[in-house]
């Protein structure tokens, strides 16, 4: 007990010695925490569309003045030729075009079915689709104001179907609030797994390893002194995040038992720590170490549902994802600061994560001893 | 007593692509002051890291304090001091930080053990609070010393302690290890530089992962087979080349001022008639004088006879 806890000051006292590293675990986290919400929005705004009106009436002007109100919508071309607005697109100055035929609200007004034809430059994906499903919606609307209206005129009255949405959980949307507990989640992970890989391997590096194995020294004790201040410095950078970025500047306030939040960051670290300690046993230097933990975390994060909703992946990539432990404890914290969810509804989490703390170290543990 | 035991010690690497040590054997009395004499890549570090219990060997046998390398290692660790070649200490933490971190997981403390070290100690205690890293060649070799010494080891593995450390310093490291030897402690060191090897009391010189010769400095140079000259002239590097050239001459290599010459017939008339042919060649300043050997002669000298040897 002695040793281990002079083995702790010791690395505690390594850590906060390193200039390098201590902005790396403290500040780091905290900028992370005020930009990417901010930034990573899903919604888009300011699409380019060049509208070729064919028709010219009241209803293509309604249409054209319901697309540039919604917001979402720039005019950047108003023309009489496709080929002409075709250029904008070539051209990269806009992102959609709508095509109005002539005849479209006379036809309407007769009660013919009319098309209105979307051309979508696709090279930016995720702008064409949002935009071509934004503009679909307008285009309904305007579909069904004018239905409205004609039963109203003709006295006719025959009900249409209204669907209105509520946001649970996240009532306005906001989308820092589904971003930010990802965003802690990501943190820990990096704390767990990164800095702890590159800590042990410094000391295979820098040759100290090797004073230390011809010491009466324990490999447990060793072991532990080497994990358990990643794991403190884990929760205090989640508290720091969840406290004072997640409660002062975002407003969020934990719905579930913080008890039973901590309880998951603790174990996640564990199995992260784990995770680090592995790699650490296969690498002889920093730099090895920085590469091959730099490839999982990048795996990791993009197949864990922080940015991209893991059920419109491919059927393989799900499989990926659900082989991952970060995707359990990014959904474990949104469903509880989100959400509120108790301990039953993430038995399963939990259970996988205990699964990877166990796997991870001990696969870990049998490296260890056998490399040295 | 005998406290290192090395027997039939055989270790490779690359799965028995390079062999490093070749059934190698020595024993270190208590107390003393034992010597491993060879170049680099001769196997020395092999050695010491089986015997520190860092690495696994193929066969052979091999004991410290009687205790069995391969099972006993816990018992071992407990008793032995020591400094690998590489710096290994914390280079962010102190002077002071750092001999009380060895301290401590050796179970004892600075306090305890201080007389042992007190000597170096006060050498690099005005540094105390400056870390590690930031010291210079020959403190950081005295901190590791104290290091390895702070839990009063009974044995003392100390691999090239010396590399890389100007020549004031290197003379003060050996005083030190002869004062530690009055406190009994058995020491093995090693070394690539010849001229510390007249400073242990027995020395193993070792070449290609085999011991060529074991014995006091004094006994090794005594068993040199043949008279030994020096000699020298203004243009030292002709000079070589004829020499080699030279039937008379059974061996010459350089050394500093004098090449050193044994000869195949040394007798005194056969020296001047060397020294007349060379003088025909145009070799100005000729001077040939009887030398002593010194390790170094008597290290080419077994080298060549091995290779000779292993050639046929």
């Amino acid at each position: 007990m002695r040793t281990l806890i002079f083995l702790l000051k010791k690395e505690f006292r390594q850590i906060f010695r390193n200039k390098a590293l201590l902005p790396v675990i403290f500040v780091m986290p905290i900028i992370q925490l005020l930009i990417l919400p901010l930034a990573a929005d899903y919604e888009i705004k300011n699409i380019s569309i060049g509208i070729v009106d064919h028709d010219r009436s009241t209803v293509s002007r309604d249409l054209i003045n319901r697309i540039v109100g919604s917001g979402y919508f720039r005019l950047v071309d108003y023309n009489a030729s496709f080929d002409q607005a075709f250029k904008k697109i070539e051209s990269d100055k806009a992102d959609l075009i709508l095509e109005i035929p002539t005849r479209f609200s006379a036809s309407i007004g007769a009660g013919d079915p009319q098309k209105l034809f979307l051309a979508v430059n696709a090279i930016n994906g995720t702008k064409a689709n949002l935009g071509a499903a934004y503009l679909s919606s307008i285009i309904q609307q305007l579909g069904s104001d004018l239905i409205l209206e004609k039963q109203l005129s003709s006295g006719s009255a025959f009900s249409s179907i209204n669907v209105v949405s509520s946001n649970w959980f996240n009532p306005t949307m906001n989308y820092a609030f589904f971003m930010v507990p990802g965003i802690l989640a990501l943190l820990v992970t990096m704390v767990g797994a990164y800095l702890c890989a590159l800590n042990i391997v410094k000391e295979k590096e820098i040759g100290t390893i090797e004073q230390i194995n011809v010491t009466p020294i324990r490999k447990h004790h060793f072991i532990l002194g080497k994990l358990l201040p990643f794991w403190i410095i884990g929760i205090v950078v989640f508290t720091i995040g969840l406290f004072v970025v997640g409660y002062g500047v975002y407003g969020i306030v934990p719905q579930g038992n913080i008890l039973v939040l901590y309880a998951c960051v603790a174990l996640y670290l564990i199995a992260l720590l784990g995770l680090g300690l592995l790699i650490s046993t296969y690498s002889e230097t920093q730099q090895q170490a920085m590469s091959v933990t730099f490839f999982f975390m990048m795996i990791f994060l993009l197949m864990s549902g922080l940015f991209t909703p893991i059920e419109s992946m491919p059927e393989w990539s799900q499989w990926i994802a659900k082989s991952n432990p970060v995707t359990y404890f990014i959904e474990v914290i949104r469903m509880n600061v989100l959400k509120g969810s108790g301990f039953s509804d993430i038995k399963l989490h939990v259970g996988v994560m205990v699964f990877f703390a166990i796997f991870f170290n001990s696969w870990a543990i049998l490296n260890y001893r056998k490399t040295s | 007593m005998v406290d290192v035991k090395v027997q039939n010690v055989s270790k490779s690497y690359e799965k028995g692509k390079v062999l490093a040590l070749n059934e190698v054997s020595f024993e270190v009395e208590k107390g003393e002051l034992f010597g491993l004499i060879g170049p680099d890549g001769a196997g020395k570090t092999s050695l010491f890291r089986i015997l520190t219990t860092l690495i696994d060997f193929d066969q052979g046998e091999a004991s410290v304090l009687s205790f069995d390398v391969n099972k006993d290692l816990k018992k071992i660790r407990k008793e032995v001091g020591y400094m690998p070649g590489r710096f290994s200490l914390y280079q962010d933490l102190t002077v002071e930080e750092n001999l009380e971190f060895f301290a401590t997981i050796f179970n004892t403390s600075i306090e305890e053990n201080y007389d042992l070290v007190r000597e170096i100690y006060v050498q690099i205690e005005p540094f105390k609070d400056r870390k590690a890293g930031k010291l210079s060649g020959g403190m950081k070799q005295k901190l590791a010393l104290c290091c390895a010494l702070i839990h009063r080891p009974k044995v003392l593995f100390l691999d090239e302690p010396t590399t890389g450390v100007d020549t004031v310093s290197r003379k003060e490291f050996w005083e030190m290890l002869k004062r530690l030897k009055e406190q009994e402690i058995t020491i093995l060191v090693s070394t690539p530089y010849m001229d510390e090897a007249m400073l242990c009391e027995r020395i193993a010189l070792i070449q290609h992962g085999s011991i060529m010769s074991i014995d006091s400095p004094k006994g090794i140079i005594s068993k040199y087979p043949d008279p030994l000259y020096g000699i020298k002239s203004a243009d030292m590097s002709r000079l070589l080349r004829l020499l080699q050239d030279q039937e008379r001459v059974k061996s010459a290599n350089s050394f500093g001022e004098y090449h050193h010459v044994s000869l195949v017939e040394p007798d005194s008339a056969n020296m001047d008639r060397l020294l007349d042919s060379l003088r025909m060649e145009g070799l100005e300043q000729l001077e040939m004088k009887p030398i002593k050997p010194s390790i170094e002669d008597c290290f080419i000298h077994l080298m060549k006879e091995q290779h000779g040897e292993t050639s046929h």
